[in-house]
């Protein structure tokens, strides 16, 4: 009964998804053209007939409805269409040739921002009120509000400029060290989030009633966070796990554009400068679909870690 | 243990306080670990390569298919890749390339060209007379949607091929034997032979394009015939080169590998120079020049470029259109010394012409007040703004646009702080997206004044003047002038050179006079070019191939 629960919980998420991402494409779509200048406008004016001849062959002289449901029909057909841009590369193609750097560059950042944040947040909350406390409230207040395109120049002049330890950008080198400033650069303000989180949560918690019975019975502290503190503390975290990946997503595209890092945000802001609307809309369409996906599976995950939800 | 606070403190200052020590030990091994896993996965050392030029090459080039190529990114890929019938010199002069030699006729109007009988692709085979027969007619015919397909448009019958009335085999473009070809144009055309040193008239491997259709470009599918064919293009990254050993002057190329790397953000491309991973630099970002020209003054190279940096004027507007003696009161009320000077300060030289010096064959005509002094030129000013009928109690109201960018935001708010002080009024500054500026310049509708850049793409006066024609699609000043229209038509099917320059300066004259543009300075080409590299030339087209470059054996 409860497993039937939960697959129409999960079909209706998904089923209430689909409306959302065609009104994405719509307006997506919209934008793009709505906004002045084409592809294929330069400050130098084309003769009128070589114009009309990119026009016709790329459909920009039908009207905007019908170029809208010549797209949208390819599009249920799974297919993204040409690239504007690049002439000869399918927008399929580029989005698939970029997305698994952003994502993996994305999943070791969360890993990174998890790990250091939950632990950082525990500590803090442990020793509330202390030097330790401010501490990481101080840098993770700094790491919510220094903008990234103000961080990642400064550790590219420290690290790379003057010290010489890292490459200043992705083509610098073949070596895996690459990875590193652009991993801690995406981190560093969802480390700061995460470690808010759990310190605040954990605070909270420490405080209960289930806490307090655990100290009477002489347990350590180190065993009541690890046995029955942590697990509640992180359950906050979980909601925020969809925001934060949105995140990062909107991050690497300041941090792919600094360290010339060929991923999706670089390929996203260039899209949008040149106006192709195809590569623009493939992006939308793929970003919007992961973080519809993934907040639902945090929903789901949700669902079964606390039923009140399912049923509501 | 009813009183939580206590229970609490109890536990925090009691023993569980070293149990808590143990948790941040924990931790800490915890977190080294983590680190460690990062570190142990970076370990790996860079290998050792080949000595490979790094260069640096701006915002990514959009395609190296030479005649879909729309951008100077593409275009300085494309020339290490490619040679043309013709091609530039180290110092930029027009030489021979894959043709060993040309002849023009008398009346100008027939080209005969001798290819090199040992000039091959990079696979080997023999470069012919029909590959160029057949790259000619691709670059015209409109299913290629070329967007320089206008480059050929004074060889026979080209305009009606790109108008679509005509077979590609009516271009007046013949392969009068293997190695022998014949190109006719229907008026004279000075600077002909330069365009067929541009990239939209490299040649293009017929049974490579007709083969693999439009993926014929990509690594491990492009044939070219130039010094080096294409190794790798890892997209938003890096273009890979190699040397083509097939290429008739390989002898000649010193460096066997090329790497063009992408860098979109000047900033973060100076980072990379100096972090040491580029040999040659795109540009060098405005806010860094006097530091690099004070540190590096041996890498920075700054040269004289076929570009002028101007402020148009929307004659459609009616203010503007009506008032030649406000347009000109406008344009001597910038100081362009001090522009230059104090507000860029890279070297770049005040404009009083329109066509920038470098040109060849050609002297431009100043602007009447070039010689005033910068009193006089403030005064005379102030005299037209007031016949014009502006004042202090009716001042001018008027926008200028410019697109995103710190440089051209400097300049508006100095120009606009010079008219304030000389003219005594406010101009509103508005900022657009490079996209929406140009849209809107084309327009014409909501445009007054606009920040633009022309850029000649061939050494000659005519690539800068024709954009005044009153047909010219670039014309975005709604300039409109019989005398001006005739004086270049006359020039243009002028088969003598020395009175075709004539009608050319007379017609620059006739623009100044009108006032239709405010030219404010020439660009430089701005470099860091690392010490070790030898063969860098100076030259106003800024074209510099690799093959032409070498390591410097010393360093």
């Amino acid at each position: 009964m409860q497993q039937r629960g939960a697959l129409r919980f999960a079909l209706t998420r998904l089923l209430s998804a689909m409306p959302t991402l065609f009104l994405i494409i719509v307006l997506a779509f919209m934008m793009m053209h709505a906004a002045p200048g084409g592809p294929f406008d330069e400050e130098r004016a084309m003769p009128p007939e070589t114009a009309a001849n990119i026009a016709r062959a790329y459909h920009l002289d039908e009207p905007l409805p019908q170029q809208f449901m010549r797209y949208f029909g390819a599009l249920v057909q799974g297919d993204l269409g040409p690239s504007y841009r690049y002439p000869g590369y399918s927008v399929a193609e580029l989005i698939s040739g970029a997305m698994f750097l952003s994502l993996t560059l994305g999943a070791l950042a969360m890993l990174c921002a998890l790990v250091v944040g939950i632990a950082a947040g525990v500590v803090a909350a442990l020793r509330k009120h202390t030097l330790i406390d401010r501490l990481v409230t101080g840098l993770a207040m700094m790491g919510i509000s220094v903008p990234l395109f103000v961080i990642v120049p400064i550790f590219v002049l420290v690290f790379a400029v003057n010290l010489g330890w890292l490459p200043a950008s992705w083509s610098g080198t073949d070596s895996r060290i690459r990875y590193l400033l652009p991993v801690i650069a995406l981190a560093l303000p969802q480390i700061a989030y995460v470690a808010r989180l759990t310190r605040g949560s954990m605070i909270e918690i420490m405080n209960s009633d289930f806490i307090r019975t655990a100290r009477a019975q002489g347990l350590d502290t180190l065993t009541i966070v690890r046995r029955h503190a942590l697990r509640p503390a992180l359950l906050p975290l979980l909601s925020y796990l969809g925001p934060a990946i949105a995140a990062v997503l909107t991050g690497s595209v300041v941090v792919e554009q600094i360290l010339g890092i060929p991923g999706l945000g670089q390929l996203f802001v260039r899209g949008a400068l040149n106006r192709d609307y195809t590569l623009v809309l493939g992006i939308v369409i793929f970003y919007a679909t992961l973080v519809i996906a993934l907040n639902l599976i945090v929903d789901i995950v949700y669902g079964f870690l606390d039923p009140r939800i399912r049923n509501r | 243990m009813r009183y939580p606070a206590q229970v609490f403190g109890i536990t925090v200052s009691g023993p569980s306080r070293m149990s808590f020590c143990h948790t941040a030990d924990r931790l800490r091994t915890g977190l080294m670990a983590f680190l460690l896993l990062i570190l142990a996965a970076c370990g790996q050392p860079a290998q050792v390569e080949i000595r490979a030029l790094n260069r640096a090459i701006g915002p990514e080039p959009e395609t190296l298919d030479p005649q879909l190529a729309r951008t100077t990114q593409s275009h300085t890929v494309l020339r290490d890749l490619f040679e043309g019938l013709l091609t530039y010199s180290p110092d930029g002069k027009l030489v021979a390339g894959a043709a060993e030699r040309w002849t023009v006729s008398d009346d100008g109007l027939t080209y005969s060209f001798w290819l090199r009988p040992e000039a091959r692709w990079s696979n080997g085979e023999t470069v012919v007379a029909q590959d160029f027969v057949y790259s000619f007619r691709r670059l015209v015919d409109p299913k290629t949607t070329a967007f320089y397909a206008e480059t050929l448009v004074n060889v026979r019958n080209a305009a009606a091929i790109i108008a679509g009335d005509r077979p590609t085999e009516s271009l007046g473009v013949t392969a009068t034997d293997r190695f022998q070809l014949t190109i006719r144009l229907r008026q004279p055309t000075a600077y002909f032979a330069s365009l067929l040193a541009q990239a939209a008239t490299y040649p293009v491997n017929e049974k490579s394009v007709t083969a693999l259709g439009e993926t014929f470009a990509r690594p491990g599918n492009l044939v070219s015939n130039g010094a080096y064919k294409l190794a790798r293009w890892e997209l938003g990254l890096i273009i890979a080169l190699d040397r083509n050993e097939h290429y008739w002057n390989n002898a000649g190329t010193a460096i066997d590998t090329v790497r063009y790397h992408v860098t979109p953000v000047p900033s973060a491309e100076l980072f990379r120079y100096r972090a040491g991973e580029l040999d040659i630099s795109s540009t060098v970002p405005t806010e860094a020049f006097a530091q690099m020209r004070a540190e590096r003054p041996e890498e920075l190279r700054v040269a004289t470029f076929l570009s002028t940096y101007y402020y148009g004027f929307n004659l459609n507007h009616e203010e503007l259109g009506s008032n030649p003696k406000l347009r000109q009161a406008l344009s001597m009320a910038v100081d362009r010394e001090a522009l230059t000077e104090k507000v860029i300060g890279r070297g770049e030289q005040p404009a009083y012409s329109w066509v920038p010096p470098g040109v060849d064959n050609y002297e431009a005509r100043q602007l009447s007040y070039a010689q005033m002094s910068a009193a006089e030129r403030e005064a005379t000013a102030k005299r037209l703004y007031a016949e014009a009928g502006y004042n202090e109690a009716n001042p001018l109201h008027i926008e200028l646009r410019y697109n995103t960018s710190e440089t051209h935001q400097r300049i508006a708010l100095a120009v606009q702080s010079m008219w304030r002080d000389v003219l005594g009024f406010d101009a509103v500054l508005i900022n657009e997206e490079f996209k929406v500026l140009v849209a809107n310049m084309r327009a014409m509708e909501i445009t007054q004044i606009f920040r633009s850049s022309w850029n000649g793409d061939y050494n000659d006066a005519y690539a800068f003047l024709s954009i005044f024609e009153s047909d010219n699609p670039s014309n975005m000043f709604g300039y409109r002038s019989e005398e001006y229209d005739s004086l270049l038509q006359r020039a243009a099917i002028q088969p003598n050179a020395e009175r075709r320059r004539l009608y050319l300066e007379e017609a620059e004259r006739v623009l100044l006079a009108d006032h239709a543009v405010m030219p404010l300075y020439y660009y430089v080409s701005k470099h860091l070019v690392r010490s070790g590299i030898r063969g860098w030339q100076d030259n106003v087209l800024d074209y510099h191939y690799s093959q032409h470059l070498s390591f410097d054996p010393a360093r």
